[in-house]
């Protein structure tokens, strides 16, 4: 199929972005959305131009590394995949297809498609933990009895890749589904207990510092997140921070 | 002093000053419900409102805070997420994740904020003149037939009307909204969801059907 795109090109940081417009012909519906770049990249190189660059890892929707605003909506239109995983054959012979990076003031762009999204690492150190003893009298895990419906649910939460497509759909660049996720992955486990209410306040506090949004529970984040992450980690988030609050 | 500077104590603060509007609304509804049903009613309860002290002077400046509170923390919120966002999107496909009522509670909301000011012009501004400027003699008859009246003309009746359409798009995400900041989402809350998608339908047909009423049913001399 023959596609039309229109591509987010900033040479860095600092410097103004703009659409450039792409032809690119002969693409096949088995593809992935990263192989289709693929293919118009090695097309720019061979005529001498700059490639069009894009963050992608392990190609199989587990690292969360590839990202993409694309016509309109992160990792695409497909439901529950990463852009990665997203086949060409969701698209029609003809179609314009607009390819972004994610939006957001806390991911700032560093190179066309490619952002900074180091935010959600500083997040994660701030709380996203848990104090296990290393030191030779290590307990097994699993000799702890663990609820089973807790353990699904913390099981849930901790697929959260971190790719940030919840930010990017989110209409005021929210990270509160991804910091719902890490808080609830151990606030839902006995392990998580012990620092369990200084790791919501962190959290929260390092999410509001990189000037992430607030969130007016419009859902888009969940109905985008690649690992179906659900709105219910954001009211465990807001009860586990009202009752540490509280607490003091 | 972390609970007030937070992104979540933010959330919190419209979800309660929004439930607490919301339970002031229960309140109007039904004492307006009575202008069509029993106007002797109405005129007892209005008569009650506009002269017991605690509603005067404890409720009244509760409520005018609460809405206060509402609308001045949905600006601060706004411009703070408008932030969040130093670029925007060359194309943004916001239905195809999230239903059009829920992006534009600010919208709504303005709306809102417009007709109350129109609604104190008509009825707070005049009760207070009549009241404390005037300073007219009790008369526990005169408001079923000064709301009646209020209803004549067209224009005001329509301004009314669409602004409860406003009101129901704003409490259809809002209300339900509330219970998600607050921290509740589990099996309870689907009921209390359903709840407040009627309640956002119910209480403002209510208050579009009283408008409606008084302006084709006039007060005839």
């Amino acid at each position: 199929m023959k596609l039309y795109l229109k591509i987010w090109r900033q040479k860095d940081a600092s410097a103004p972005g703009k659409i450039v417009d792409y032809t690119l012909d002969g693409v096949e519906g088995d593809m992935s959305f990263l192989e289709m770049l693929d293919i118009l990249n090695e097309e720019l190189v061979s005529k001498g131009e700059e490639p069009v660059e894009f963050d992608h890892d392990c190609r199989e929707g587990i690292c969360g590394t590839c990202s993409l605003q694309i016509n309109g909506e992160p990792h695409g239109p497909d439901r529950l995949v990463t852009t990665c995983q997203l086949h060409m054959r969701k698209f029609n012979d003809g179609d314009t297809i607009v390819i972004e990076p994610f939006r957001a003031t806390a991911f700032p762009v560093i190179k066309d498609l490619i952002v900074d999204r180091s935010a959600f690492d500083r997040i994660q150190q701030a709380g996203g933990y848990i104090s296990v003893n290393t030191s030779g009298n290590t307990i097994d895990a699993n000799s702890i009895p663990i609820n089973k419906h807790a353990a699904d649910e913390a099981m849930d939460a901790a697929t959260c890749i971190g790719c940030g497509a919840c930010v990017a759909a989110c209409k005021n660049a929210s990270a509160m589904l991804f910091t719902s996720a890490k808080v609830s992955q151990f606030a839902l486990l006995p392990q998580g207990q012990v620092e369990a209410t200084e790791r919501v306040q962190n959290m929260v506090r390092q999410m509001d510092l990189e000037g992430f949004g607030n969130c007016t529970n419009t859902g888009a984040c969940e109905v985008e997140c690649p690992k179906g992450i659900s709105l219910t980690n954001i009211a465990r988030m807001n009860r586990e921070y009202l009752s540490a609050t509280l607490k003091g | 002093m972390s609970l007030i500077k937070s992104s979540l104590a933010r959330k919190y603060v419209m979800a309660l000053s929004g439930l607490f509007l919301v339970t002031f609304l229960i309140l109007h509804v039904t004492i307006n419900l009575a202008s069509v049903f029993s106007p002797d009613f109405f005129n007892e309860a209005s008569h009650f409102m506009g002269y017991n002290p605690i509603v005067q002077f404890l409720m009244q400046p509760i409520l005018i805070a609460g809405v206060i509170v509402h609308f001045v923390m949905g600006f601060v919120l706004e411009i703070q997420n408008r932030k969040a966002r130093n670029v925007g999107y060359v194309k943004y496909n916001g239905s195809a994740n999230a239903p059009w009522v829920s992006r534009n509670m600010i919208y709504s909301g303005l709306v809102i904020l417009a007709f109350l000011a129109l609604h104190f012009y008509d009825f707070w501004i005049h009760e207070m003149a009549y009241k404390y400027v005037e300073a007219n003699p009790e008369d526990p008859t005169r408001y079923y037939h000064e709301t009646v009246e209020k209803f004549a003309p067209f224009w005001r009746t329509i301004l009314y009307v669409v602004s409860f359409v406003l009101l129901s798009l704003h409490l259809w995400h809002g209300f339900a909204s509330s219970f998600q900041s607050m921290g509740a989402n589990n099996k309870y809350t689907v009921g209390f969801t359903k709840f407040a998608k009627i309640f956002a339908v119910v209480v403002p047909l209510a208050f579009a059907f009283i408008a409606l009423y008084h302006h084709l049913n006039p007060i005839t001399h």
